[in-house]
């Protein structure tokens, strides 16, 4: 038993830090609502009332998934950075610019949009790379200092050149069907970008630990000193992952456009960039593990939704529930006692087994 | 004399499930000098924390001039009268000797420090000793061996009856050792009680009233020093005979394979610790370099191997240049590197022993495509150096950090070895690991020389060197002072001097 709870012990320990969030949740409900029965079945079954809600759960995860995915690339290499939302905008910006002054069949359309749309990301991506591998400027902080010239310089791009004044809002025109991501289940807005992320989970996966980047990226953020002793390229290494990590951001953001919007309209980041450093940590870094843990975020997500329409709980309860589980999550000491008194005990069986007389 | 301090069936396990001591008790007499011995990683260490607050262990108890104590960290140790000279010193650079002498115990006039009588209270314990230290001057300018008295020092104003000195001599050359002696023999007449924690077996029967010696987180047996001999005590350390012969040179005249010409150096801080370096090293050879630790091995190491660049000064490999090439173009051409560190350079320690064997390796033909990894192939490599090497892991998929020192040290020179270099160079080899392994090292590094490579050998460790080389170097000071020739002869003290600056090829004509 004890073997178990070591070898899995970070799937128990994220297990054991959701319930505490249910708990807490749990008692909230109770405390505020006129009717916590009611609030409770909609808190947890809410997402799974209608297929139209099972389908917004995995609509949403979309996107978050793949800033996930960006961000646990340059992450897996040490590069800690929170460059996902500023390239997912501004590639979404001048993807959209891109898609309604051009007009080719759908077959051609498609993959252009989304090869525009990551390689702005990329370019996005590789200017704190560079400044990273070049002059060791701190990439979070130019990360995050580039985020507010893409919010900027999008809204820019969208608002004095591709608005459509016609709409009565601050959006650009719609883009022509050719350039759509269909949705292909009735009653959802699920769409093909959902695709083409189940599509780059694997690649990455792939990527990261099938390939000789990836061993390079991984050896690289476990120890840098070793890389460059070994013979790894360490600059190449630094550059490629923000690059990288930038052209799937890119795609998180014109995914959505294409998908459910078919217009750019954003007046603000959307933030799923920031989900994407969320659900990397809680996955730790693994492309697999942080598609649930995006799941589990959209569906969090959907059920505030639900609260707010169906019940007096108010959906902030689901930001409540997201901030305990990410504290205990990171909480790099929560738990550990435990860990170590069973650590204790199976170092005190081993000895026993060894020595039986004493 | 009666029992000073007394330990019963102490248990430690650390958190990564390392049982460092297994029931351990033990007792020291008043005014005797205690020596510990054995192995790395055989607990001599760990108990000596327990006894000073570092560490706390699970079960047991500690005695201390008759009564039980609790220590839950350092400050309670001092405050009952223990004291300890850690392996690494635990000292201000930036701070004088006296200031260091008073951290946290200074005196004070309203709400400065009173620095005349400051001065005064270190002079008087210091002249109380016979322990003469330069107190005005900070700790980063003074050698290793004050550095080192001064650390004593520190036990002893603030009123140590029991000194813990852990490893003290590692750091320290023959001639400073010896001083230190006197001192710890000075210390005994004046009634303190030191605890001296060693693998040095010479220096242990020279000094100790009583040898315990540890294994396996045990204490094997206690006895009077006299009762003792060198080999016996290696016998109960490592539990089989060791041998200590030096290694015949090979008979083969090698010819010149690799040379460094005039390396320079000037580091971050504007210091130049490398003032034009040369040497020349011959195949089936082992050409050692000893010196007292930061005299710029560590800088000329990296910059024979690419880490770093040298300011001026050309590596050449059978002729060829190859300066300022990076770590694998140079890995390219046969050269291999174990590394002074291995936790810092030598591994990752998350990643498994399969991906730390390949990291100089992963992108040649028979361990990858044009893109993927050969998995298999790897895997097989691995398996295949993990018998080879001895390496004690479960798998060749377990992350590095679940082995002991000694596997971590053979996966690295496993890899090292095994990519039939034709130079090696090899800095500090065997530290930190057990005996066996030592050996196994050892005996590796001379079939790779039998074989033909030229190995390069850095070592703090002068028997390793005494032990391997066949020429040696000695280096102070950035400069290569002296080179013998290795003979039967030929002892740590004749090369002490050199290696403390007080003599210079030159001054020999």
């Amino acid at each position: 038993m004890d073997k178990y709870i070591l070898k899995y012990f970070n799937l128990i320990r994220t297990i054991i830090a959701i319930l505490i969030g249910v708990f807490i949740c749990i008692l909230i409900i109770f405390i505020i609502s006129k009717d916590p029965q009611n609030g409770l079945r909609y808190f947890f079954l809410g997402p799974f009332s209608s297929a139209g809600r099972i389908g917004n759960v995995i609509e949403m995860a979309s996107p978050i998934i793949l800033c996930g995915l960006a961000i646990s690339i340059p992450f897996q290499a040490e590069q800690f950075n929170v460059g996902a939302e500023g390239a997912l905008f501004i590639a979404a910006a001048v993807t959209t610019g891109f898609g309604v002054s051009t007009s080719f069949p759908k077959i051609i359309h498609i993959p252009l949009m989304v090869l525009v749309a990551g390689g702005v990301g990329a370019i996005w991506g590789f200017i704190p790379g560079i400044l990273k591998a070049k002059w060791k400027a701190n990439e979070l902080v130019i990360t995050l200092m580039m985020n507010y010239v893409a919010l900027y310089l999008s809204l820019y791009i969208i608002n004095f050149h591709f608005r459509d004044k016609k709409a009565g809002f601050l959006v650009s025109y719609q883009l022509p069907k050719t350039a759509w991501f269909d949705q292909f289940i009735k009653n959802t807005r699920i769409h093909y970008g959902v695709l083409l992320t189940i599509v780059f989970i694997i690649l990455v996966y792939i990527l990261l630990y099938k390939t000789k980047l990836g061993y390079e990226i991984r050896m690289t953020g476990m120890n840098i000193n070793f890389a460059k002793y070994g013979g790894i390229n360490t600059f190449k290494v630094i550059v490629l992952s923000q690059v990288i990590g930038g052209f799937i951001a890119g795609i998180a953001g014109i995914s959505e456009v294409m998908g459910i919007h078919r217009r750019f309209n954003w007046q603000g980041t959307p933030g799923y960039g920031w989900d994407g450093v969320v659900v990397a940590i809680i996955g730790r870094n693994h492309p697999i593990l942080l598609a649930f843990a995006s799941i589990f975020i959209a569906y969090l997500r959907v059920s505030g939704q639900v609260l707010n329409l169906m019940t007096d709980v108010p959906s902030e309860i689901v930001t409540i529930f997201e901030s305990i589980i990410i504290l205990l999550i990171t909480a790099e000491a929560f738990l550990t006692q435990w860990k170590y008194k069973i650590t204790l005990r199976e170092a005190e069986k081993r000895e026993v087994k060894i020595e039986p007389a004493s | 004399m009666g029992v000073i301090l007394s330990v019963k069936n102490i248990v430690k396990v650390y958190p990564n499930g390392v049982v460092a001591n297994k029931g351990v008790s033990l007792d020291v007499e008043e005014g005797t000098i205690h020596a510990i011995v054995g192995e790395n990683g055989a607990g001599k260490t760990t108990l000596m924390k327990i006894v000073f607050g570092i560490e706390e262990a699970q079960e047991g108890q500690i005695f201390f001039k008759g009564k039980r104590i609790k220590i839950k960290n350092p400050y309670d140790a001092i405050k009952n009268g223990i004291g300890m000279v850690h392996q690494h010193f635990m000292l201000a650079q930036d701070l004088t000797v006296y200031e260091n002498l008073l951290l946290g115990i200074e005196p004070k006039r309203g709400i400065f420090l009173n620095t005349k009588e400051a001065i005064e209270i270190t002079k008087k314990v210091s002249n109380d000793y016979g322990l003469s230290v330069p107190f005005d001057k900070k700790i980063k300018d003074l050698p290793i061996g004050l550095r080192q008295r001064v650390e004593i020092l520190k036990a002893l104003i603030r009123n140590a009856e029991l000194l813990i000195l852990d490893e003290p001599t590692s750091v320290l050359t023959p001639q400073e050792t010896e001083v230190l002696f006197n001192t710890l023999k000075t210390l005994k007449k004046s009634g303190k009680t030191i605890i001296f924690i060693s693998h040095k077996l010479k220096e242990v029967l020279e000094i100790a009233d009583k040898v315990t010696i540890m294994r396996d987180g045990k204490i094997v047996v206690t006895k009077d020093a006299k009762e003792l001999n060198e080999h016996e005590i290696a016998y109960l350390m490592v539990g089989r005979e060791i041998s200590f012969e030096r290694i015949p040179p090979n008979d083969k005249q090698g010819e010149v394979i690799f040379e460094a010409q005039n390396i320079s150096f000037i580091n971050e801080d504007n210091v130049k610790v490398l003032k034009g370096v040369s040497f020349k090293l011959k195949s089936y050879e082992i050409l050692g370099l000893c010196g007292i630790e930061g005299n710029g091995q560590t800088e000329l190491v990296e910059i024979l191997t690419g880490l770093r660049r040298p300011l001026t000064g050309k590596i050449l490999l059978k002729d060829k240049e190859i300066t300022n090439l990076l770590p694998r173009e140079i890995r390219e051409k046969r050269v291999s590197h174990i590394p002074e560190d291995r936790m810092k350079d030598g591994v990752a320690d998350r990643a498994t022993v399969e991906e730390n064997i390949i990291v100089d390796r992963y992108y040649k033909k028979s361990f990858s495509g044009r893109l993927l990894l050969k998995e298999k192939e790897i895997e097989n490599h691995s398996n295949e150096l993990i018998r080879k090497f001895n390496i004690l892991t479960i798998s060749s998929k377990n992350p590095v950090s679940s082995l002991s020192g000694g596997n971590i040290q053979k996966v690295v020179v496993a890899r090292e070895l095994s990519s039939n270099p034709l130079i090696i160079i090899a800095d500090q080899p065997t530290r930190g690991i057990d005996v066996g392994s030592e050996e196994l090292v050892h005996n590796l590094l001379k079939d790779a020389r039998d074989n033909g490579a030229g190995i390069f050998l850095v070592s703090a460790d002068l028997d390793e060197i005494l032990k391997l080389s066949t020429r040696i170097l000695v280096i102070y000071n950035g400069e290569i002072v002296k080179e013998f020739i290795n003979h039967e002869g030929l002892t740590g003290r004749d090369l002490g001097p050199y290696m403390l600056g007080l003599k210079k090829e030159k001054d020999n004509g």
